[in-house]
Protein backbone atom coordinates (compact mmCIF):
# COMPACT_ATOMS: atom_id res chain seq x y z
CA UNK A 1 0.00 0.00 0.00
CA UNK A 2 1.33 3.16 -1.61
CA UNK A 3 -0.33 5.38 1.09
CA UNK A 4 0.67 3.48 4.12
CA UNK A 5 4.03 4.88 3.61
CA UNK A 6 3.47 8.05 1.97
CA UNK A 7 1.61 9.55 4.80
CA UNK A 8 3.51 8.45 7.80
CA UNK A 9 6.71 9.84 5.29
CA UNK A 10 4.98 13.09 4.80
CA UNK A 11 4.08 13.42 8.67
CA UNK A 12 7.67 12.49 9.85
CA UNK A 13 9.51 15.39 7.00
CA UNK A 14 7.23 17.82 8.49
CA UNK A 15 8.26 17.34 11.69
CA UNK A 16 11.22 16.93 11.06
CA UNK A 17 11.24 20.45 9.41
CA UNK A 18 9.48 21.90 12.73
CA UNK A 19 12.12 19.93 14.49
CA UNK A 20 15.02 22.11 12.76
CA UNK A 21 13.44 25.39 12.88
CA UNK A 22 15.27 26.57 16.38
CA UNK A 23 18.84 25.71 14.47
CA UNK A 24 17.70 27.68 11.17
CA UNK A 25 14.52 29.41 12.32
CA UNK A 26 14.63 33.01 14.00
CA UNK A 27 13.36 33.52 17.79
CA UNK A 28 10.76 35.38 16.94
CA UNK A 29 9.12 32.76 14.00
CA UNK A 30 10.14 29.72 17.46
CA UNK A 31 8.30 32.08 19.57
CA UNK A 32 5.20 31.84 17.11
CA UNK A 33 5.13 28.64 16.14
CA UNK A 34 5.13 27.65 19.80
CA UNK A 35 1.92 29.34 20.57
CA UNK A 36 0.96 27.80 17.51
CA UNK A 37 1.71 24.29 18.47
CA UNK A 38 0.39 25.13 22.14
CA UNK A 39 -3.08 25.97 20.67
CA UNK A 40 -3.15 22.73 18.25
CA UNK A 41 -2.81 20.99 21.17
CA UNK A 42 -5.73 22.39 23.11
CA UNK A 43 -7.60 22.18 19.36
CA UNK A 44 -6.71 18.12 19.75
CA UNK A 45 -7.90 17.87 23.32
CA UNK A 46 -11.68 20.08 22.73
CA UNK A 47 -11.91 17.79 19.67
CA UNK A 48 -11.93 14.49 20.91
CA UNK A 49 -13.90 16.41 24.04
CA UNK A 50 -16.83 17.85 21.50
CA UNK A 51 -15.96 16.17 18.09
CA UNK A 52 -15.90 13.08 19.38
CA UNK A 53 -17.43 12.88 22.78
CA UNK A 54 -20.09 14.78 22.33
CA UNK A 55 -18.66 17.34 25.22
CA UNK A 56 -19.20 20.71 24.42
CA UNK A 57 -17.06 22.94 26.69
CA UNK A 58 -16.53 26.47 26.65
CA UNK A 59 -15.08 25.99 29.99
CA UNK A 60 -11.67 24.43 28.87
CA UNK A 61 -9.54 27.44 30.24
CA UNK A 62 -10.46 25.98 33.48
CA UNK A 63 -8.23 23.14 32.86
CA UNK A 64 -5.27 25.75 30.99
CA UNK A 65 -5.17 27.96 33.97
CA UNK A 66 -4.96 25.38 36.75
CA UNK A 67 -1.93 23.46 35.13
CA UNK A 68 -0.26 26.91 34.83
CA UNK A 69 -0.93 28.10 38.26
CA UNK A 70 0.33 24.66 39.82
CA UNK A 71 3.03 24.67 37.51
CA UNK A 72 3.90 28.33 39.28
CA UNK A 73 3.31 27.06 42.99
CA UNK A 74 5.50 24.09 42.51
CA UNK A 75 8.56 26.39 41.05
CA UNK A 76 7.35 29.68 43.38
CA UNK A 77 6.80 27.57 46.49
CA UNK A 78 8.14 24.63 46.46
CA UNK A 79 11.04 25.13 44.82
CA UNK A 80 10.62 22.35 41.90
CA UNK A 81 11.90 22.43 38.31
CA UNK A 82 9.33 23.72 35.91
CA UNK A 83 9.28 20.78 33.95
CA UNK A 84 8.16 18.83 37.27
CA UNK A 85 5.37 21.16 37.65
CA UNK A 86 4.42 20.67 34.36
CA UNK A 87 3.37 17.18 35.34
CA UNK A 88 2.07 17.99 38.36
CA UNK A 89 -0.17 20.67 36.43
CA UNK A 90 -1.44 17.99 34.41
CA UNK A 91 -2.64 15.76 37.36
CA UNK A 92 -4.00 18.76 39.26
CA UNK A 93 -6.18 19.79 35.96
CA UNK A 94 -7.05 15.62 35.97
CA UNK A 95 -7.87 15.58 39.32
CA UNK A 96 -9.94 18.81 39.23
CA UNK A 97 -11.70 17.14 36.11
CA UNK A 98 -13.08 14.90 38.60
CA UNK A 99 -15.55 17.04 40.76
CA UNK A 100 -15.94 18.89 37.40
CA UNK A 101 -17.18 16.01 35.74
CA UNK A 102 -19.67 15.06 38.92
CA UNK A 103 -21.90 17.92 38.44
CA UNK A 104 -21.05 18.72 34.85
CA UNK A 105 -22.25 15.31 33.72
CA UNK A 106 -25.92 16.02 35.14
CA UNK A 107 -26.11 18.96 32.59
CA UNK A 108 -26.46 18.56 28.93
CA UNK A 109 -26.10 20.71 25.39
CA UNK A 110 -26.11 23.87 26.25
CA UNK A 111 -26.42 23.99 29.72
CA UNK A 112 -22.94 21.43 29.83
CA UNK A 113 -21.44 24.28 27.85
CA UNK A 114 -22.65 27.05 30.84
CA UNK A 115 -21.98 24.88 33.44
CA UNK A 116 -17.98 24.52 32.16
CA UNK A 117 -17.86 27.96 31.68
CA UNK A 118 -19.08 28.91 35.29
CA UNK A 119 -16.74 26.30 36.44
CA UNK A 120 -13.74 28.19 34.87
CA UNK A 121 -15.10 31.58 36.62
CA UNK A 122 -15.14 29.75 39.39
CA UNK A 123 -11.33 28.56 39.40
CA UNK A 124 -10.20 32.04 38.04
CA UNK A 125 -11.96 34.08 40.81
CA UNK A 126 -11.02 31.51 43.35
CA UNK A 127 -6.79 31.89 42.26
CA UNK A 128 -7.57 35.69 42.18
CA UNK A 129 -7.40 34.87 45.85
CA UNK A 130 -4.41 33.05 46.08
CA UNK A 131 -2.06 35.84 47.26
CA UNK A 132 1.06 33.75 47.78
CA UNK A 133 0.90 33.49 43.74
CA UNK A 134 0.32 37.50 43.59
CA UNK A 135 -3.80 37.49 44.11
CA UNK A 136 -5.78 39.32 41.32
CA UNK A 137 -2.69 40.75 39.77
CA UNK A 138 -0.65 37.64 39.50
CA UNK A 139 3.14 37.21 39.59
CA UNK A 140 6.27 36.33 37.06
CA UNK A 141 8.29 33.06 37.82
CA UNK A 142 11.74 33.53 39.51
CA UNK A 143 14.42 35.15 38.01
CA UNK A 144 16.21 32.39 36.28
CA UNK A 145 13.64 29.28 37.10
CA UNK A 146 12.83 28.56 33.14
CA UNK A 147 16.82 29.02 31.93
CA UNK A 148 18.03 27.05 34.95
CA UNK A 149 14.81 23.95 34.04
CA UNK A 150 15.89 20.84 32.95
CA UNK A 151 17.43 20.56 29.59
CA UNK A 152 17.88 24.19 29.36
CA UNK A 153 21.67 23.81 29.39
CA UNK A 154 21.82 20.78 27.13
CA UNK A 155 19.53 23.09 24.16
CA UNK A 156 22.36 25.79 24.96
CA UNK A 157 24.89 23.77 24.29
CA UNK A 158 23.63 22.39 21.16
CA UNK A 159 22.04 25.63 19.45
CA UNK A 160 23.98 28.23 21.20
CA UNK A 161 22.52 31.60 21.40
CA UNK A 162 21.41 33.47 24.71
CA UNK A 163 19.93 31.74 27.79
CA UNK A 164 16.57 32.63 26.37
CA UNK A 165 17.10 31.59 23.21
CA UNK A 166 17.42 28.42 24.55
CA UNK A 167 14.61 28.42 26.77
CA UNK A 168 12.60 29.23 23.79
CA UNK A 169 13.80 26.39 21.57
CA UNK A 170 13.31 23.93 24.60
CA UNK A 171 9.68 24.81 25.20
CA UNK A 172 9.11 24.95 21.69
CA UNK A 173 10.13 21.40 21.00
CA UNK A 174 8.38 20.10 24.13
CA UNK A 175 5.00 21.89 22.28
CA UNK A 176 6.01 20.02 19.36
CA UNK A 177 6.39 16.51 20.94
CA UNK A 178 2.97 17.57 23.27
CA UNK A 179 1.83 17.70 19.54
CA UNK A 180 2.85 14.14 18.13
CA UNK A 181 2.26 12.59 21.59
CA UNK A 182 -1.49 14.12 21.14
CA UNK A 183 -1.83 12.86 17.73
CA UNK A 184 -0.50 9.56 18.45
CA UNK A 185 -2.39 9.10 21.14
CA UNK A 186 -6.24 10.26 19.67
CA UNK A 187 -5.36 8.32 16.95
CA UNK A 188 -4.40 5.29 18.87
CA UNK A 189 -7.74 5.61 21.47
CA UNK A 190 -10.31 6.57 18.52
CA UNK A 191 -9.07 3.37 16.74
CA UNK A 192 -8.98 0.92 19.83
CA UNK A 193 -12.36 -0.38 21.22
CA UNK A 194 -13.09 2.84 23.40
CA UNK A 195 -12.88 5.18 20.43
CA UNK A 196 -15.39 2.87 18.69
CA UNK A 197 -17.64 2.68 21.68
CA UNK A 198 -17.67 6.31 21.69
CA UNK A 199 -18.60 6.84 18.11
CA UNK A 200 -21.25 4.47 18.54
CA UNK A 201 -22.35 6.55 21.15
CA UNK A 202 -22.08 9.86 19.35
CA UNK A 203 -24.50 8.18 16.07
CA UNK A 204 -27.21 7.10 18.90
CA UNK A 205 -26.88 6.17 22.71
CA UNK A 206 -29.84 4.68 23.34
CA UNK A 207 -28.80 2.03 20.70
CA UNK A 208 -24.92 2.10 21.80
CA UNK A 209 -26.49 1.38 25.70
CA UNK A 210 -28.58 -1.63 24.37
CA UNK A 211 -24.99 -3.03 22.93
CA UNK A 212 -23.59 -3.30 26.08
CA UNK A 213 -21.68 0.55 25.74
CA UNK A 214 -21.59 2.80 28.83
CA UNK A 215 -21.60 6.32 27.34
CA UNK A 216 -21.01 8.41 30.81
CA UNK A 217 -18.29 6.22 31.32
CA UNK A 218 -16.24 6.45 28.08
CA UNK A 219 -17.33 10.30 28.14
CA UNK A 220 -15.97 11.35 31.74
CA UNK A 221 -12.61 9.00 30.38
CA UNK A 222 -12.35 11.39 27.77
CA UNK A 223 -13.10 14.63 29.97
CA UNK A 224 -10.55 13.35 32.50
CA UNK A 225 -7.64 12.88 29.88
CA UNK A 226 -8.13 15.45 28.18
CA UNK A 227 -7.84 17.53 31.43
CA UNK A 228 -4.86 16.33 31.87
CA UNK A 229 -3.25 17.21 28.59
CA UNK A 230 -4.71 20.63 28.24
CA UNK A 231 -3.53 20.97 32.18
CA UNK A 232 -0.01 20.30 30.85
CA UNK A 233 -0.64 22.34 27.72
CA UNK A 234 -1.41 25.23 30.17
CA UNK A 235 1.61 24.63 32.65
CA UNK A 236 3.70 24.70 29.25
CA UNK A 237 2.71 28.09 27.46
CA UNK A 238 3.24 29.66 31.33
CA UNK A 239 6.86 28.36 31.59
CA UNK A 240 7.45 30.46 28.24
CA UNK A 241 5.12 33.22 29.20
CA UNK A 242 6.92 33.38 32.38
CA UNK A 243 4.12 35.27 34.01
CA UNK A 244 0.93 34.65 35.27
CA UNK A 245 -2.65 36.25 36.49
CA UNK A 246 -5.85 34.85 36.89
CA UNK A 247 -7.17 37.01 33.69
CA UNK A 248 -4.49 35.75 31.51
CA UNK A 249 -4.47 31.89 32.92
CA UNK A 250 -8.28 31.47 32.52
CA UNK A 251 -8.73 33.64 29.32
CA UNK A 252 -12.12 32.56 27.67
CA UNK A 253 -10.86 33.91 24.56
CA UNK A 254 -6.98 32.51 24.26
CA UNK A 255 -7.58 29.01 25.26
CA UNK A 256 -11.49 28.35 24.20
CA UNK A 257 -12.58 30.68 21.77
CA UNK A 258 -9.56 30.86 19.57
CA UNK A 259 -9.59 26.39 19.87
CA UNK A 260 -13.03 26.37 19.31
CA UNK A 261 -12.56 28.65 15.77
CA UNK A 262 -9.79 26.16 15.06
CA UNK A 263 -11.28 23.07 15.65
CA UNK A 264 -14.74 24.38 13.65
CA UNK A 265 -13.13 25.68 10.36
CA UNK A 266 -10.66 22.51 10.72
CA UNK A 267 -13.22 19.84 10.78
CA UNK A 268 -15.12 18.84 14.13
CA UNK A 269 -14.78 15.46 14.38
CA UNK A 270 -12.14 14.79 12.17
CA UNK A 271 -8.43 14.27 13.47
CA UNK A 272 -6.81 16.07 10.68
CA UNK A 273 -9.33 19.07 11.40
CA UNK A 274 -7.71 21.07 14.04
CA UNK A 275 -4.24 20.72 12.30
CA UNK A 276 -5.81 22.42 9.49
CA UNK A 277 -7.55 24.94 11.16
CA UNK A 278 -4.80 25.65 13.36
CA UNK A 279 -2.63 26.50 9.72
CA UNK A 280 -5.74 28.95 8.53
CA UNK A 281 -5.49 30.69 11.78
CA UNK A 282 -2.36 31.03 12.21
CA UNK A 283 -2.47 32.65 8.34
CA UNK A 284 -5.14 34.88 9.32
CA UNK A 285 -3.24 36.12 12.09
CA UNK A 286 -0.11 37.12 10.49
CA UNK A 287 -2.36 38.59 7.82
CA UNK A 288 -4.35 40.62 10.05
CA UNK A 289 -2.14 41.55 12.48
CA UNK A 290 -2.08 44.97 11.83
CA UNK A 291 -5.60 46.06 11.84
CA UNK A 292 -6.61 45.24 15.49
CA UNK A 293 -10.01 44.16 16.69
CA UNK A 294 -10.95 44.11 12.78
CA UNK A 295 -8.87 40.55 13.12
CA UNK A 296 -11.39 39.65 15.50
CA UNK A 297 -14.76 40.36 13.61
CA UNK A 298 -13.25 38.81 10.68
CA UNK A 299 -12.02 35.52 12.31
CA UNK A 300 -16.29 35.55 13.39
CA UNK A 301 -17.57 36.25 10.40
CA UNK A 302 -15.37 33.13 8.89
CA UNK A 303 -16.68 31.29 11.99
CA UNK A 304 -19.99 31.79 11.12
CA UNK A 305 -20.16 31.32 7.09
CA UNK A 306 -17.81 27.70 7.81
CA UNK A 307 -20.77 26.57 10.35
CA UNK A 308 -23.74 27.72 7.74
CA UNK A 309 -22.14 26.53 4.23
CA UNK A 310 -19.43 24.15 5.30
CA UNK A 311 -20.80 22.51 8.65
CA UNK A 312 -18.00 19.73 8.36
CA UNK A 313 -15.65 22.31 8.32
CA UNK A 314 -12.74 22.28 5.36
CA UNK A 315 -11.10 19.15 6.29
CA UNK A 316 -14.43 17.35 6.83
CA UNK A 317 -15.91 18.73 3.33
CA UNK A 318 -12.58 17.86 1.76
CA UNK A 319 -13.28 14.37 2.65
CA UNK A 320 -17.07 14.54 1.39
CA UNK A 321 -16.20 16.15 -1.74
CA UNK A 322 -13.15 14.08 -2.70
CA UNK A 323 -13.90 10.38 -0.31
CA UNK A 324 -10.21 10.08 -0.21
CA UNK A 325 -9.63 10.10 3.47
CA UNK A 326 -5.79 9.38 4.36
CA UNK A 327 -6.27 9.02 8.08
CA UNK A 328 -9.52 6.48 8.32
CA UNK A 329 -10.62 5.67 12.11
CA UNK A 330 -12.88 2.98 10.20
CA UNK A 331 -12.31 -0.53 11.00
CA UNK A 332 -12.48 -2.51 7.33
CA UNK A 333 -14.32 -5.65 7.40
CA UNK A 334 -11.77 -8.40 7.22
CA UNK A 335 -11.00 -9.59 3.55
CA UNK A 336 -12.06 -13.11 3.45
CA UNK A 337 -15.22 -12.73 4.55
CA UNK A 338 -16.07 -9.89 1.89
CA UNK A 339 -17.27 -12.33 -0.69
CA UNK A 340 -21.14 -12.97 -0.55
CA UNK B 1 -35.01 -23.46 35.97
CA UNK B 2 -36.35 -19.92 33.54
CA UNK B 3 -33.98 -18.12 32.04
CA UNK B 4 -35.84 -14.95 31.91
CA UNK B 5 -38.76 -14.44 34.51
CA UNK B 6 -41.21 -11.01 35.22
CA UNK B 7 -42.57 -11.00 38.62
CA UNK B 8 -45.65 -8.71 39.27
CA UNK B 9 -44.06 -5.63 36.98
CA UNK B 10 -46.19 -2.72 36.50
CA UNK B 11 -45.12 0.61 34.70
CA UNK B 12 -47.43 3.68 34.56
CA UNK B 13 -46.80 6.49 32.52
CA UNK B 14 -49.02 9.30 34.11
CA UNK B 15 -52.36 8.38 34.50
CA UNK B 16 -51.82 5.47 32.06
CA UNK B 17 -50.98 2.33 33.09
CA UNK B 18 -49.18 0.49 30.41
CA UNK B 19 -47.92 -2.12 31.82
CA UNK B 20 -50.07 -3.84 34.33
CA UNK B 21 -49.20 -6.66 36.82
CA UNK B 22 -47.49 -8.90 34.04
CA UNK B 23 -45.88 -12.07 34.84
CA UNK B 24 -44.40 -14.62 32.73
CA UNK B 25 -41.12 -17.31 32.81
CA UNK B 26 -39.13 -18.22 29.88
CA UNK B 27 -37.70 -21.31 29.41
CA UNK B 28 -33.94 -21.89 28.44
CA UNK B 29 -34.36 -22.08 24.52
CA UNK B 30 -37.88 -21.21 24.28
CA UNK B 31 -39.82 -19.09 21.41
CA UNK B 32 -41.67 -16.98 23.13
CA UNK B 33 -44.36 -14.67 20.39
CA UNK B 34 -46.16 -11.67 21.93
CA UNK B 35 -49.04 -10.04 20.33
CA UNK B 36 -51.43 -7.07 20.78
CA UNK B 37 -53.64 -4.31 19.61
CA UNK B 38 -51.18 -1.27 19.10
CA UNK B 39 -50.52 0.74 22.44
CA UNK B 40 -51.19 -3.01 24.64
CA UNK B 41 -47.76 -2.13 26.10
CA UNK B 42 -45.16 -4.37 24.19
CA UNK B 43 -42.48 -2.49 23.29
CA UNK B 44 -42.98 -1.19 26.86
CA UNK B 45 -42.57 -4.67 28.17
CA UNK B 46 -39.42 -4.70 25.88
CA UNK B 47 -38.01 -1.84 27.59
CA UNK B 48 -38.67 -3.35 31.33
CA UNK B 49 -36.91 -6.37 30.12
CA UNK B 50 -33.85 -4.60 28.62
CA UNK B 51 -33.67 -1.58 31.19
CA UNK B 52 -34.46 1.34 29.11
CA UNK B 53 -37.26 1.43 31.82
CA UNK B 54 -37.65 0.74 35.03
CA UNK B 55 -40.81 -0.62 36.25
CA UNK B 56 -42.86 0.72 39.31
CA UNK B 57 -44.11 -2.85 40.56
CA UNK B 58 -42.15 -6.26 40.13
CA UNK B 59 -38.72 -7.74 39.62
CA UNK B 60 -36.99 -8.86 36.21
CA UNK B 61 -34.74 -12.48 36.95
CA UNK B 62 -32.26 -13.55 34.68
CA UNK B 63 -31.33 -17.06 35.64
CA UNK B 64 -33.23 -16.66 39.33
CA UNK B 65 -30.96 -12.97 39.91
CA UNK B 66 -32.58 -9.94 40.10
CA UNK B 67 -31.64 -7.66 37.76
CA UNK B 68 -34.37 -4.90 38.41
CA UNK B 69 -31.38 -2.61 39.13
CA UNK B 70 -29.13 -3.05 36.34
CA UNK B 71 -28.20 -1.04 33.51
CA UNK B 72 -29.21 -1.74 30.17
CA UNK B 73 -25.72 -2.12 29.52
CA UNK B 74 -25.12 -4.53 32.40
CA UNK B 75 -27.97 -6.34 31.09
CA UNK B 76 -26.51 -6.80 28.03
CA UNK B 77 -23.43 -7.48 29.13
CA UNK B 78 -25.38 -10.80 30.79
CA UNK B 79 -27.34 -12.12 27.73
CA UNK B 80 -30.10 -10.11 26.95
CA UNK B 81 -29.46 -8.77 23.57
CA UNK B 82 -32.66 -6.62 21.48
CA UNK B 83 -33.81 -5.19 18.15
CA UNK B 84 -35.62 -1.91 18.41
CA UNK B 85 -39.19 -1.14 16.45
CA UNK B 86 -37.49 1.03 14.32
CA UNK B 87 -34.01 0.28 13.34
CA UNK B 88 -31.75 2.49 15.42
CA UNK B 89 -28.15 1.75 13.02
CA UNK B 90 -25.17 3.47 14.21
CA UNK B 91 -25.21 5.58 10.83
CA UNK B 92 -21.82 6.87 10.48
CA UNK B 93 -19.83 3.88 11.26
CA UNK B 94 -19.92 0.86 8.41
CA UNK B 95 -22.37 -2.27 9.29
CA UNK B 96 -19.30 -4.49 10.16
CA UNK B 97 -18.15 -1.65 12.36
CA UNK B 98 -21.86 -1.45 13.88
CA UNK B 99 -21.49 -5.50 14.93
CA UNK B 100 -17.62 -4.99 15.96
CA UNK B 101 -19.07 -2.55 18.83
CA UNK B 102 -21.57 -5.12 19.81
CA UNK B 103 -19.50 -8.11 19.91
CA UNK B 104 -16.72 -5.71 21.57
CA UNK B 105 -18.73 -4.62 24.06
CA UNK B 106 -21.92 -6.58 24.64
CA UNK B 107 -20.44 -9.47 23.56
CA UNK B 108 -17.51 -8.91 25.91
CA UNK B 109 -15.09 -10.64 22.69
CA UNK B 110 -11.58 -9.75 22.24
CA UNK B 111 -9.97 -7.74 19.08
CA UNK B 112 -8.66 -10.62 17.94
CA UNK B 113 -11.98 -12.45 17.95
CA UNK B 114 -14.59 -10.42 17.04
CA UNK B 115 -13.75 -9.76 13.42
CA UNK B 116 -14.70 -13.27 12.50
CA UNK B 117 -17.65 -13.37 14.88
CA UNK B 118 -18.83 -10.86 13.17
CA UNK B 119 -18.33 -11.50 9.60
CA UNK B 120 -20.37 -15.29 10.60
CA UNK B 121 -23.36 -13.07 11.05
CA UNK B 122 -23.07 -10.89 8.62
CA UNK B 123 -22.99 -13.88 6.15
CA UNK B 124 -25.83 -15.42 8.29
CA UNK B 125 -27.90 -12.65 8.11
CA UNK B 126 -27.12 -11.72 4.38
CA UNK B 127 -25.45 -8.77 4.97
CA UNK B 128 -21.74 -9.21 4.01
CA UNK B 129 -21.91 -7.60 0.65
CA UNK B 130 -22.82 -4.63 2.69
CA UNK B 131 -20.17 -4.82 5.55
CA UNK B 132 -17.88 -2.06 4.47
CA UNK B 133 -20.84 -0.12 3.62
CA UNK B 134 -22.32 3.28 6.14
CA UNK B 135 -25.24 1.56 8.03
CA UNK B 136 -27.21 5.22 7.40
CA UNK B 137 -27.27 4.88 3.52
CA UNK B 138 -29.33 1.02 4.28
CA UNK B 139 -32.53 0.25 2.40
CA UNK B 140 -35.67 -1.02 4.96
CA UNK B 141 -35.16 -4.51 4.62
CA UNK B 142 -31.05 -4.37 5.12
CA UNK B 143 -32.12 -1.86 8.40
CA UNK B 144 -34.04 -4.56 9.65
CA UNK B 145 -31.63 -7.10 9.14
CA UNK B 146 -29.15 -5.29 10.84
CA UNK B 147 -30.87 -4.69 14.13
CA UNK B 148 -30.87 -8.41 14.12
CA UNK B 149 -27.08 -8.97 13.17
CA UNK B 150 -26.11 -6.11 15.55
CA UNK B 151 -28.12 -8.33 18.33
CA UNK B 152 -26.69 -11.64 17.93
CA UNK B 153 -23.29 -9.94 17.88
CA UNK B 154 -23.86 -9.32 21.76
CA UNK B 155 -23.86 -13.28 22.11
CA UNK B 156 -27.23 -13.21 23.43
CA UNK B 157 -28.82 -16.03 25.22
CA UNK B 158 -32.50 -14.52 25.46
CA UNK B 159 -32.89 -12.60 22.39
CA UNK B 160 -35.61 -9.70 22.20
CA UNK B 161 -37.19 -9.14 18.62
CA UNK B 162 -39.55 -6.14 17.85
CA UNK B 163 -41.74 -6.38 15.05
CA UNK B 164 -38.45 -7.34 12.83
CA UNK B 165 -40.69 -8.21 9.88
CA UNK B 166 -42.83 -5.31 9.69
CA UNK B 167 -43.19 -3.86 6.30
CA UNK B 168 -40.82 -6.71 4.68
CA UNK B 169 -42.62 -8.24 1.51
CA UNK B 170 -43.36 -12.14 1.57
CA UNK B 171 -40.33 -13.21 0.07
CA UNK B 172 -38.40 -11.06 2.50
CA UNK B 173 -39.95 -12.51 5.31
CA UNK B 174 -39.36 -16.01 4.62
CA UNK B 175 -35.66 -15.28 4.25
CA UNK B 176 -36.03 -13.51 7.84
CA UNK B 177 -38.05 -16.43 9.54
CA UNK B 178 -35.08 -19.00 8.54
CA UNK B 179 -32.76 -16.58 9.90
CA UNK B 180 -34.80 -16.32 12.97
CA UNK B 181 -35.00 -20.46 13.02
CA UNK B 182 -31.56 -21.10 12.99
CA UNK B 183 -30.75 -18.87 15.82
CA UNK B 184 -33.43 -20.66 17.95
CA UNK B 185 -32.15 -24.02 16.67
CA UNK B 186 -28.67 -22.86 18.53
CA UNK B 187 -30.67 -22.73 21.39
CA UNK B 188 -30.91 -19.28 21.96
CA UNK B 189 -34.13 -17.90 23.55
CA UNK B 190 -36.09 -15.91 21.64
CA UNK B 191 -39.17 -13.14 22.80
CA UNK B 192 -40.56 -11.83 19.84
CA UNK B 193 -43.41 -8.99 19.27
CA UNK B 194 -44.91 -9.36 15.85
CA UNK B 195 -48.07 -8.27 13.74
CA UNK B 196 -47.13 -10.73 10.85
CA UNK B 197 -48.91 -13.92 12.68
CA UNK B 198 -47.78 -16.31 10.33
CA UNK B 199 -44.05 -15.52 10.70
CA UNK B 200 -44.50 -15.29 14.01
CA UNK B 201 -46.62 -18.39 14.77
CA UNK B 202 -44.03 -20.73 11.88
CA UNK B 203 -41.09 -19.66 15.34
CA UNK B 204 -42.70 -19.74 18.53
CA UNK B 205 -43.72 -22.40 20.95
CA UNK B 206 -46.34 -20.35 23.02
CA UNK B 207 -48.18 -17.22 22.51
CA UNK B 208 -48.69 -14.06 24.86
CA UNK B 209 -51.56 -11.40 24.80
CA UNK B 210 -51.17 -8.17 25.37
CA UNK B 211 -54.00 -5.68 25.79
CA UNK B 212 -54.02 -2.39 27.62
CA UNK B 213 -50.85 -3.50 29.42
CA UNK B 214 -52.49 -6.59 30.94
CA UNK B 215 -51.61 -10.32 30.32
CA UNK B 216 -54.69 -11.48 28.67
CA UNK B 217 -53.52 -15.05 28.16
CA UNK B 218 -50.56 -16.85 27.51
CA UNK B 219 -50.15 -20.34 26.16
CA UNK B 220 -50.07 -22.11 23.00
CA UNK B 221 -50.79 -20.94 19.50
CA UNK B 222 -53.41 -22.41 18.48
CA UNK B 223 -55.32 -22.17 21.44
CA UNK B 224 -54.46 -18.77 21.99
CA UNK B 225 -55.34 -17.94 18.67
CA UNK B 226 -58.84 -20.00 18.99
CA UNK B 227 -59.99 -18.08 22.31
CA UNK B 228 -63.05 -16.23 21.99
CA UNK B 229 -61.66 -12.87 23.54
CA UNK B 230 -58.45 -13.04 21.82
CA UNK B 231 -60.76 -13.15 18.52
CA UNK B 232 -62.43 -10.33 19.49
CA UNK B 233 -60.14 -7.78 21.17
CA UNK B 234 -56.96 -8.58 18.88
CA UNK B 235 -58.48 -9.15 15.71
CA UNK B 236 -61.64 -7.44 15.93
CA UNK B 237 -63.80 -10.54 14.82
CA UNK B 238 -67.04 -11.31 16.91
CA UNK B 239 -67.00 -15.01 18.75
Amino acid sequence: MMRKILLPLILLIAVALLAALPVIGSRALVQDLFMVLCLLVLALNWNLLAGFAGLVSVGQQAFVGIGAYAMFACVILWGMDPLTGLLVGGLVAMALSVPVAFFAFRLHGAYFAIGTWAVAEIARLSLGQWKALGGGTGTSLPKGAAQEMWGAETVRALIGGSKAAAVDALTYWLALALVVVMLIASFAFLRSRMGLGLQAVRDNPVAARSVGVDPTRLKALVFLLTAFGTGICGGLLFIQIGRISPDAAFSLLDWTAFVIFIVVIGGIGTLPGPVIGVLVFYALERLLADYGTVYLIVLGLIGIAIMLFARRGLWGSFIQQTGFDPLPLSHAAPRAGSAN
Amino acid sequence: MAILSLQGVSKSFGALRVTDDVSFALEPGEALGIIGPNGAGKSTLFNLITGNLRPDQGRVMLDGRDITDETPMQRCASGIGRSFQIPQPFGNLSVYENLLVAARFGGGLAATEAPAHCMDILRRTGLARHADRKAGGLPLLDRKRLELARAMATRPRVILLDEIAGGLTDAECVELVATIRAIHAEGTAIIWIEHVLHALTSVVSRLMVLNFGRMLMIGAPDAVMAAPEVREIYLGIEA
